[in-house]
């Protein structure tokens, strides 16, 4: 079984989780016993499939947790995400995915009463240690949102947003930029005739997709998808995913999504999350096809949540 | 279903209770027929009194009115014109325009955007809702005490303090309401994109809300247009068409007053000329502001 956690990237928190999720895989007892209680006590450890650890990590969230007031919402999550993948969160409503996601670029930070304990490891630092410049990092982390919110703008001012931001001043850089984004979000022949009218003049799958320009625009190297799909008819979805899928390879993409399915087309690994833990943790066939917990396989068969 | 049940869902019908229901159309037509002739009422007093005032006022507006300054009984052309108050009243507009609206405006992004961390928000509010209804008589007096007094004379720089003081807490209050109706998406759009607050603020936000807080801010300058009592307390009122805001300053509200006091019904005239034009500026300045809202929303949506 220690076979399986293969030798690790260069970052040291990685080799030291992956030995730690090998050697809870290895001893015989700890699978025996993985019979998940109806709510899993504190300190119960994910069940994390060690083909996660083969791969090169972007991110690495590392016991992780979040209060709202008094509140807990994430318990100790601890996960790395792999680079160049898709990732998907997937859980029942209110499980903590989408705080989770948000936590990544500290955009929790605009809530007053939220608060957290633990680490994000990104590029070697911690996202929220004490002297980061999260506004540096912000721009290497692009996020689409559940409702798309394109800047009443015209749609060529809102993809080169990020652009205006670091002072770029040449119009044919702007240009390039502009056209080379919209191209990657599958939006370019639609609109080219039209970058100088207002973004709020297209339809929802259209802004969708804008705001997936907008995000890669600043050519982030994770991007962070909070239901993209959500507020989207099922033509537009289909097109997002398409997206997605080519994407991948190029960009780090963390989704999270409501839809076993849409989980199941579009990423490579799958994170199951309850109750502001994370429950399991593996490639996307396994999860779906042969399921270590009870408990997931309840809930990708649609027994709860 | 058995024979009770059967009596309790007839007896929920209408028809079974046909006193309750004719009571309830009446009062339902005697609500509306209320409304009608109240608003008839209303109607009517307004037209009345706008009528009469029109009447008399149409007849002393001349070319003389817009074209002279005021000339001394005595001298030829008595009694001349407003020239001097009408250009005094949009003197004073610009000048606390220029002062009260950037410190109002701010204000109000404060009290939007940076007010979830401070502590001096809710008090700012409070203080900034309660000035809002300070009668404009105290206001004037202040100006005389704070301004009048130290500079030495009457001067138009305490009238447009005064109109300032007054302009600042409603342009404060609107332009926070306006900017918090701004869907928090956007916001967090911005920021995730790495723009800091300010850009965030400016560049998004701000224009995201331009047409209503530009609305709100020409409604405090039509307010503050017909404002009498900050000006007699302050600039006393000049006869001359005045360019130095050191100087005592006319304008039109406060020569209205002055002149309706006058024992010569020539003058009387005159102020009967400045009402129609104050009448027409308020009316004109509103009506603007509402074409103007209107075709903010039908641009932005």
């Amino acid at each position: 079984m220690k076979e399986i956690a293969a030798p690790m990237s260069s970052e040291p928190p990685e080799a030291h989780k992956g030995a730690d999720a090998a050697a809870r895989l290895a001893r015989p007892g700890k699978i025996a016993a993985a019979q998940p209680p109806a709510r899993p006590g504190p300190g119960h450890g994910a069940e994390i499939h060690p083909e996660i650890n083969a791969e090169q990590h972007a991110l690495s969230v590392e016991n992780f947790c979040l209060y709202y007031g008094k509140t807990k919402a994430l318990h100790e999550v601890s996960m790395p995400i792999a680079a160049q993948k898709v990732t998907s969160l997937v859980g029942p409503s209110g499980c903590g995915k989408s705080t989770l996601l948000r936590s990544i670029n500290r955009l929790n930070d605009l809530i007053d009463t939220v608060r957290t304990e633990g680490k994000m490891i990104f590029r070697g630092e911690d996202v929220y240690g004490p002297n980061i410049d999260i506004i540096r990092l912000r721009k290497r982390l692009g996020m689409v949102f559940q409702k798309s919110n394109p800047f009443p703008m015209s749609i060529f001012e809102n993809v080169i947003y990020s652009r205006r931001i670091t002072g770029e001043r040449s119009k044919a850089i702007l240009h390039e930029v502009c056209e080379r984004s919209l191209r990657g979000a599958a939006l370019w022949d639609e609109v080219k005739d039209r970058l100088h009218q207002s973004a709020l003049g297209l339809s929802g799958g259209q802004q969708q997709r804008l705001c997936i320009a907008r995000a890669i625009a600043a050519e982030p190297e994770v991007l962070l998808m909070d239901e993209p799909c959500s507020a989207l008819d099922p033509i537009a979805t289909a097109k997002v995913e398409d997206l997605i899928h080519e994407l991948r390879g190029k960009y780090t993409v963390v989704i999270v999504t409501h839809s076993m399915q849409q989980a199941a087309r579009v990423s490579d690994y799958t994170a199951f999350m309850y109750l502001g833990r994370l429950i399991e943790y593996g490639p996307t066939a396994s999860i779906f096809q042969n399921p270590r917990l009870k408990q997931t396989e309840d809930y990708i068969t649609g027994r709860f949540g | 279903m058995s024979s009770l049940q059967a009596k309790y869902q007839a007896s929920s019908r209408r028809e079974e209770h046909p006193v309750a229901d004719k009571v309830s159309r009446a009062f339902s037509v005697v609500s509306v027929w209320t409304c009608v002739i109240f608003t008839i009422i209303i109607i009517g007093v307004l037209a009345l009194v706008t009528g009469y005032l029109l009447s008399i006022g149409f007849s002393s507006l001349s070319w003389d009115f817009f074209t002279k300054v005021a000339i001394p009984q005595g001298m030829a052309g008595y009694p001349g014109g407003m020239k001097h108050a009408l250009l005094g009243t949009v003197e004073l507009i610009v000048l606390a325009s220029i002062l009260g609206i950037p410190l109002g405006m701010l204000t109000g992004v404060y009290l939007s955007e940076y007010s979830a961390n401070s502590f001096l928000a809710t008090p700012t509010r409070f203080i900034c809702d309660v000035l809002t209804g300070v009668p404009s008589i105290v206001v004037g007096i202040l100006g005389y005490e704070l301004v009048v007094r130290p500079i030495g004379n009457f001067n138009g720089l305490a009238g447009a303090m005064a109109l300032a003081y007054i302009m600042v807490p409603i342009i404060a209050r609107t332009t926070e309401e306006m900017l918090r109706l701004v869907p928090n998406s956007y916001r967090e759009a911005s920021v995730a994109l790495g723009a800091t607050k300010a850009r965030t603020i400016l560049k998004v936000v701000l224009p995201a809300a331009t047409g209503s807080v530009i609305t709100g801010v020409m409604l405090a300058v039509a307010r503050v247009a017909g404002e009498t009592a900050p000006l007699l307390f302050t600039t006393l009122g000049s006869a001359y068409i005045r360019f130095n805001p050191l100087e005592p300053f006319p304008s039109l509200t406060q020569q209205i007053f002055d002149y309706s006091k006058s024992p010569d019904p020539a003058q009387q005239r005159l102020a009967w000329g400045g009402v129609i034009v104050l009448i027409v500026l308020i009316f004109a300045l509103n009506l603007g502001v509402r074409f103007f809202a209107r075709s903010v929303q039908t641009r932005a949506s």
